[in-house]
């Protein structure tokens, strides 16, 4: 076994921020806006190199996918503990169609040029809530796959995966190399101290396009338009219980 | 604790200076100025400290000629009390952060952020007073105590404006860790930092930085605030030289019970070079808690800044290494002086973060908040405060970033720009904070809102590292220091006529002009953006105006306006103004030629600020040009003594018991 793990960092408009559309409706407004890593991916990279400090791996490579500033979001999980980085530079249009399948055959790529005997991926963005590339991922690959995974053991070519799935937890023992997405409780991640963004300026990030992997960036879906939420109506007050009842049926609910 | 000193090196020191009729414009008899050499001005009044330029000796009246006439100081603050402009250190807005320094503190900022909104707990750290265990091993593992350290000991080597953006953020949520923080690093050890030699730093800067050993800064005594020369503690040399004995306590001292590593400061007794005189002398020592006899008091009970800890600290026959000293032997009040004016920026910068964090608590509350149907932010009375306090956020965090610009361009005269931005964030946090609690009536009054604590918090900020009294002498003793300079170069081509004819008729004539009220030529026109030319006229008007004033003040009370201290605050504040309207005039003009988004905003908030300064200026010039003046300082100083003499005050109670 290779003993490399892939983990996928993506760069979301920070939680925080209160998202506004474009006037055009063709997307929301991204710049000047403050991003940062998606909290799944967060939790994904800390499994990575939690396995390592437990020497259960070798090496942590991140991987991100978009234009010049993914590389700040690498240099983040470069300073929780990463060893180096991989930036998949996509820019303009081909960024604006970018999706879960697109960055599957990415991820799967370069699972195979790295050797990785483990991806870890986070189980959702929080900015398109897709929740498909880690399952694309293992599925272009042919690897197992354990999603939504609260609970990792590694333990030579087995890993022990605790799922979250409704109604309980689920545990599942597949081969390496396999596909690992990250659930909420999966662990805490730690902070970038800033001694550790210092030292990580040292580390390495290679440069990739998506050319060079044989990647095809073409997608197949079209954005028609992005909307706000709708606005809460303003609510009525009724007198009496009869007048609730009234209205419920009115309204056809009862 | 304060500053004061000798001023041999004064300007206003040396010979009798006389200004003839026809260049004090006419208006007075000649003037006399004169300060005597070795006159200790600790009398009872102005206690404020000038610090003496390095290259002044004793011979100080031949030096200082040369230096009036050579030595062009770069300090904006300096140059108004000459009634002139010196634009080089504030004009453009300073951007100094190299491509890479910029991309290193983008990246450091997130972390900061997140770990003091997700980790650190103020409203705990107040109620246990101190801070969490947890918080405080995970500000270590951060890197927090060694921000300026160099990478190659152990700390993460930021400039002066990155370790602005950095405390700034912790301003914003926590006083009390950021006077941990800062007791530590700013004062703590920044004198190793500043005048360590390398064996020195790399002894102890090395566990600094990583907060493994904790520092603090040992100046204040039971009898000695202010008035810092006058401390009591002694280090006495060993005959064979090898060590120091150090005795004597300290009070008040910040990371007091936690440091392993003091900077202290003691008498040491020493042979005056020349006359042979023993004299005691202020030195430096790094002394660390191992060495025996170091102990300190419990952690003192405040009204802010709780989570910091605060006590005493006694030296019971310490025995200090020579290797100790820092800097050297008697040369320690010039490295508390430099420790103090290098640290002073921090404040303004973490103060315009509190200042922020207060600022959108307002807003929240102010466009929440319905009341006789509709939100309160539409109400004029509310929508006054909101300018007011935007528009003082925006001075100190323009102050803070001019001054560490300044700073990290290798400037080293920027002492009077330091002390004005610690006096104004300090007043401008506290109003900004106390109209924050206004805004949000009884909310803001309750313990949960979180304001309350930043008020307590704040309160110190007046009068720590220098009170705001202290400092206004320090700012306007310095400033007459430096006219005095100047009048006395003029003194110098009276003697020689024929020689300086050019220089005495311009002088002559701008005298002429400034007392007709007719512009002297000074302009700030292609330097500030066009679209702000009128702020810039309110401000070099008001500064052709004050340079008036300090040369009448100088040749009417002569040497004694060191004492003049009702004058001084009033010149003082007028400095502060006029610094205030420039680093915003510099900062808006950035703003305008690089075409921000929020351009317009800063013009109107420059602006704003401008035109009442400039009234408030003009006030004070009136006054202190008037006879009223006299009247009403004199009444002050009356009111005063009979209230001192009375025990209180002296009016009996209007219902006759």
């Amino acid at each position: 076994m290779s003993g490399r793990v892939l983990v996928g960092v993506k760069r979301v408009i920070d939680y925080a921020v209160k998202i506004r559309v474009k006037p055009d409706n063709s997307g929301v407004v991204t710049d000047g806006v403050k991003h940062s890593m998606n909290p799944f991916c967060e939790i994904a990279v800390e499994e990575a190199v939690k396995l390592k400090e437990k020497k259960l791996i070798k090496e942590v490579v991140a991987v991100s996918c978009g234009p010049q500033q993914s590389q700040e979001t690498i240099r983040t999980a470069l300073a929780m503990g990463a060893d180096r980085g991989i930036h998949v530079e996509v820019a303009g249009k081909d960024y604006e169609t970018l999706g879960p399948l697109q960055v599957s055959k990415i991820m799967a790529a370069l699972a195979k040029k790295e050797e990785a005997q483990l991806v870890i991926l986070g189980k959702q963005a929080i900015d398109d809530d897709c929740n498909q590339t880690g399952q694309m991922t293992a599925a272009l690959l042919d690897w197992p796959q354990g999603t939504f995974a609260s609970e990792v053991s590694l333990d030579g070519d087995k890993v022990k995966v605790v799922r979250e799935i409704d109604g309980g937890l689920e545990t599942i023992k597949i081969s390496t190399p396999a596909v690992l997405t990250a659930d909420l409780r999966l662990n805490t991640p730690r902070y970038a101290t800033l001694p550790n963004i210092m030292k990580a300026k040292k580390k390495k990030i290679a440069n990739v396009k998506p050319a060079d992997l044989g990647v095809d960036l073409t997608s197949r879906l079209e954005v028609l338009r992005v909307d706000e939420p709708p606005q809460r109506q303003a609510g009525v007050k009724v007198e009496t219980v009869e007048d609730l009842v009234g209205k419920l049926k009115e309204t056809g609910r009862i | 604790m304060l500053l004061r000193k000798v001023s041999q090196s004064s300007a206003l020191c040396g010979t009798i200076l006389r200004i003839p009729p026809a260049l004090s414009g006419g208006q007075r008899q000649a003037g006399v100025v004169a300060l005597q050499n070795s006159r200790l001005y600790a009398s009872q009044a102005a206690q404020a400290v000038l610090e003496k330029p390095a290259a002044v000796g004793s011979d100080a009246a031949a030096k200082v000629e040369k230096q009036a006439v050579a030595a062009e100081s770069k300090s904006f603050a300096v140059s108004i009390f000459k009634g002139q402009i010196a634009t080089a250190q504030v004009f453009p807005f300073p951007s100094v952060l190299s491509e890479e320094q910029d991309q290193f503190l983008r990246e450091l900022v997130g972390p900061v952020h997140k770990f003091f909104e997700e980790v650190n707990d103020p409203a705990k750290n107040d109620a246990l007073e101190k801070v969490e265990d947890h918080t405080m091993d995970g500000l270590k593992e951060m890197g927090a105590f060694g921000l300026q350290v160099p990478a190659d000991l152990n700390g993460l080597g930021l400039s002066n404006t990155q370790y602005a953006r950095l405390v700034e953020i912790v301003g914003s949520h926590d006083l009390g860790v950021g006077i941990t923080l800062g007791a530590h690093q700013s004062i703590g050890f920044k004198g190793i930092l500043l005048f360590g030699n390398p064996a020195q730093k790399a002894k102890y800067l090395p566990k600094l930085a990583t907060g493994e050993h904790i520092a603090a800064f040992c100046l204040t005594e039971p009898a000695s605030g202010s008035d810092a020369a006058s401390i009591k503690t002694t280090a006495v040399q060993s005959p064979c030289g090898k060590y120091f004995t150090l005795n004597g306590s300290k009070i008040w001292i910040s990371n007091g019970g936690l440091a392993e590593i003091f900077t202290v400061f003691a008498k040491t007794p020493m042979k005056d070079p020349k006359t042979g005189e023993m004299k005691d002398k202020i030195t430096a020592f790094v002394v660390e808690r191992s060495f025996g006899g170091v102990t300190n008091g419990p952690p003192e009970k405040k009204m802010g800044i709780k989570a910091s800890n605060t006590a005493e600290v006694y030296f019971d026959n310490v025995r200090v290494p020579a290797d100790c000293v820092l800097g050297e032997v008697g040369g320690g009040f010039k490295v508390a002086m430099n420790i103090l004016n290098n640290g002073r920026f921090g404040m303004a910068a973490a103060l315009s973060g509190t200042m922020k964090a207060s600022i959108a608590k307002a807003v929240d509350h102010a466009a929440n908040r319905t009341q006789f149907g509709s939100k309160i932010h539409t109400y004029g009375a509310i929508q006054e405060k909101m300018a007011r306090m935007t528009m003082l956020q925006y001075v100190t965090e323009s102050m803070a970033y001019m001054i560490s610009g300044n700073m990290d361009s290798g400037a080293s005269e920027f002492q009077i720009e330091a002390a004005i931005s610690k006096i104004f964030a300090s007043e401008a946090a506290w109003s900004v904070t106390d109209e924050c609690i206004q805004v949000m009536g009884g909310m803001g009054f309750m313990k949960d809102s979180g304001v309350e604590r930043v008020m307590r918090d704040l309160r110190i900020f007046r009068i720590f590292e220098g009170t705001n009294d202290i400092l206004r002498l320090f700012v306007a003793l310095n400033g007459f220091q430096n006219a005095g300079n100047q009048l006395k170069g003029l003194q110098k081509a009276l003697k020689n006529p024929l020689g300086n004819a050019g220089l005495l008729a311009g002088e002559i004539t701008k005298r002429a002009k400034r007392k007709a009220g007719l512009s002297t030529g000074l302009t700030l026109q292609g330097t500030v953006h066009p679209e702000l030319a009128q702020s810039g006229e309110l401000t070099v008007k008001a500064i052709e105006q004050f340079g008036v004033v300090i040369e009448e003040q100088l040749i009417k009370h002569g040497k004694k306006i060191i004492d003049e201290q009702f004058v001084l605050k009033r010149v003082a504040d007028c400095a502060i103004d006029l610094y205030a309207m420039v680093v915003v005039l510099s900062r808006a003009s950035r703003s305008l030629s690089q075409g921000h988004a929020s351009a317009q905003h800063e013009k109107m908030l420059c602006e704003t600020w401008c035109m009442e300064a400039h009234d408030r200026v003009m006030r004070d010039i009136k006054l202190l040009r008037s006879s009223d003046s006299k009247k009403l300082f004199k009444n002050l100083r009356a009111i005063s003594a009979a209230v001192v003499e009375n025990g209180g005050p002296v009016s009996p109670h209007p219902l006759g018991f």
